[in-house]
């Protein structure tokens, strides 16, 4: 039974995105130097204050369509094993010491990523009584993919970015 | 629609209560099946509620608009974690159970998987969980705040972000709110496709849910299949409506656009894909011991505390308690669809899935019944800027969502939104001491309160 379910999918699997876009990952290079980093890349998520739509479409890019860690790129528990921190949602005014403790705990070099319009500039909370703003408010942002919510595509797209970044052939 | 009451019929009010806010003048309070009532502040203050559910609201009411429930037990900050002079956020006292060789276990607010923030503090003895406190308002936005001075109409698009996994049925109940204000009757097509993507939003949470707590239990396979089939109706959803999470679509008087010209067969061979694989999946979940040894009696919530907290969703109705709000009157188009609402009483993990696990069929025979039954027609009509005072409610997937909407000349003067998890929230710091901290996390996902949802 098992294998009949992963026959059938190998076969009906669309394909997924997998080209970075080049002049970004030229950008990303010049302004982080990210070649340190390789090409296998630990992602630690952190939410300072979504509507959680983002957090949905960013467990979507494990899953088997778009199977984010085909391309060098998982999730961590620990800000100590990553190599990005990624953050959805607003600069909310009770998250934004986790946050800055987070990045603080990461080992160098590390990047920070904001995923969806919120973590952009505030999103449709630009102005709230809590929110302070988007990502930037806190820490300084290297990669932006926006959305409300980005699709998982736009997601691993961005994400893919950050691996070709060393590339220089880009 | 709302009855005033003296302070001590206030208090006296007997009922299920769901929800309690306050405005510049009164408190309000909200029974079931939408029973609103009021009492006058006097100087800022109200009489605190005895009832369980009350608390949250009652802290909520003091964050948000410095009104203080007399009598209240509990005080603490809800969202409000800035109280210190300086603007600092010192730690509270979170006390430990009382007794030897117990100790705190703190996580969060940054948890370890891919979710929303909040902390739980644990005191454990040995692995065994003797009390859990969860301090949430971590993802506090001051989203209410936003709404007001807007016309519903613009503020439809903060109500579809109060809990993005709940998208439609936050849009749906605000939308009925301003309409039930204004008295706006809706187009029929605009019923049936709001029904459509709520049933869809229903399908696409149960199915990645179950998939995850499976995964927790170490059952990977299920998690691939359900988050496959999880995103087959996304898929499907954008293709039908322009929208994976179908955000925006559902507007107060209507929708925001038609069902795409190829859109119907789309959620159809999505909801065909569904159905034949959700057999299979099921004879796992079923046959292997390993599974059900994880689930079975794990993280019990009683049917006395699912009562008292007028528990809802597939929280309560693993716990025996009846009700879902499609069955409401006036809530189109259930009444000529019928309705079948699972009921387990057993309160467990397991109970909990199982309900999920049997809404599946019974939503996939609702949309399309809605789909054959599609009637054609206009898919909006303009909320007139009149004023009035309206409560709406809509079935999210984890239960009852209301709104309660006051608009003067077609502005929002006044807002409240209840989502279903400030009630089930108590029931997982209840559940949680009946199991092993490790336990914690599938208990957690079964109970899966939204956070952006109560925080505001
Ligand atoms: S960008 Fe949109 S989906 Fe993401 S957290 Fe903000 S409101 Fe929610």
């Amino acid at each position: 039974m098992v294998w009949k379910t992963v026959l059938r999918h190998v076969v009906t699997r669309p394909p997924a995105p997998v080209q970075a876009d080049a002049a970004l990952a030229r950008a990303l290079r010049q302004r982080v130097g990210a070649s340190k980093l390789g090409r296998s890349l630990a992602i630690r998520h952190v939410p300072a204050g979504s509507c959680n739509g983002c957090e949905l479409e960013l467990r979507a890019t494990q899953n088997l369509v778009y199977d984010l860690t085909q391309y060098g790129l998982s999730f961590t528990p620990s800000p100590r094993h990553a190599d990005i921190l990624l953050i959805t949602g607003v600069a909310g005014r009770n998250m934004v010491a986790a946050v800055r403790e987070a990045r603080a705990a990461m080992p160098e070099p590390a990047l920070v990523v904001a995923v969806g319009d919120c973590a952009v500039d505030g999103g449709v909370f630009k102005g709230a009584a809590a929110v302070a703003g988007g990502a930037e408010a806190i820490l300084p942002v290297d990669l932006i993919i926006a959305g409300c919510p980005p699709s998982p595509a736009q997601i691993v797209q961005g994400l893919l970015a950050l691996v070709e970044a060393h590339d220089t052939r880009l | 629609m709302m009855k005033q009451l003296s302070p001590q019929d206030w208090r006296a009010h007997p009922g299920k209560f769901i929800a309690l806010w306050t405005d510049s003048s009164h408190a309000y309070a909200l029974y079931q099946p939408g029973e609103l009532v009021a009492v006058a502040l006097e100087n800022g203050a109200y009489p605190a509620l005895p009832h369980a559910g009350a608390g949250w609201f009652q802290r909520l009411a003091h964050d948000l608009n410095t009104h203080t429930a007399e009598g209240a037990a509990d005080t603490r900050p809800a969202i409000q974690h800035f109280r210190a002079e300086d603007g600092t956020a010192p730690w509270p006292d979170l006390t430990a159970a009382p007794g030897e060789g117990v100790h705190q276990v703190a996580v969060g607010p940054v948890h370890a998987g891919i979710i929303e923030p909040g902390h739980f503090r644990f005191s454990v003895l040995g692995e065994q969980v003797l009390k859990l406190e969860a301090r949430l308002g971590y993802a506090h936005k001051g989203t209410l705040g936003l709404i007001r001075g807007k016309s519903p109409r613009l503020a439809a698009r903060f109500a579809a972000r109060i809990s993005g996994d709940a998208t439609v049925a936050h849009s749906l109940a605000f939308a009925h709110a301003a309409e039930a204000a204004l008295g706006v009757e809706v187009p029929p097509r605009a019923v049936h496709l709001r029904a459509i993507m709520a049933e869809l939003e229903r399908l696409a949470n149960h199915a990645s849910d179950i998939g995850a707590m499976a995964g927790d239990a170490g059952f990977a396979f299920l998690d691939a299949r359900f988050a496959w089939q999880r995103e087959c109706l996304c898929v499907a959803a954008h293709t039908a409506f322009g929208h994976r999470l179908m955000m925006d679509m559902v507007i107060p008087g209507g929708i925001a656009g038609d069902l795409a010209g190829e859109g119907g067969a789309a959620i159809l061979a999505a909801l065909a894909a569904l159905e034949a694989e959700l057999p299979s999946l099921k004879r796992v979940f079923e046959d292997y011991a390993s599974l059900q040894d994880r689930v079975i009696g794990t993280g019990i919530v009683p049917v006395s505390l699912a009562e008292r907290f007028a528990a809802g969703g597939y929280v309560g109705r693993a716990s025996g308690q009846e009700g879902d709000a499609r069955l409401s009157p006036g809530y189109g188009p259930y009444p000529d669809l019928g309705l079948d609402v699972p009921l387990e009483r057993d309160g467990d993990v397991a109970a909990r899935i199982r309900v999920r696990l049997a809404e599946i069929p019974e939503s996939i025979r609702l949309i399309r019944e809605l789909l054959r039954l599609l009637p054609e027609g206009a898919l909006a009509v303009a909320p007139p800027g009149e004023s009035g005072m309206g409560l709406g409610v809509a079935e999210s997937f984890r239960g009852a969502v209301w709104h309660w909407l006051r608009i003067e000349s077609g502005m929002i003067a006044d807002v409240f939104i209840a989502d279903p998890s400030t009630l089930h929230w108590p029931l997982l710091e209840h559940a949680a001491t009946t199991a092993i901290l490790a336990d914690f996390p599938l208990i957690n996902k079964s109970i899966n309160g939204s956070y952006s949802g109560v925080d505001l």
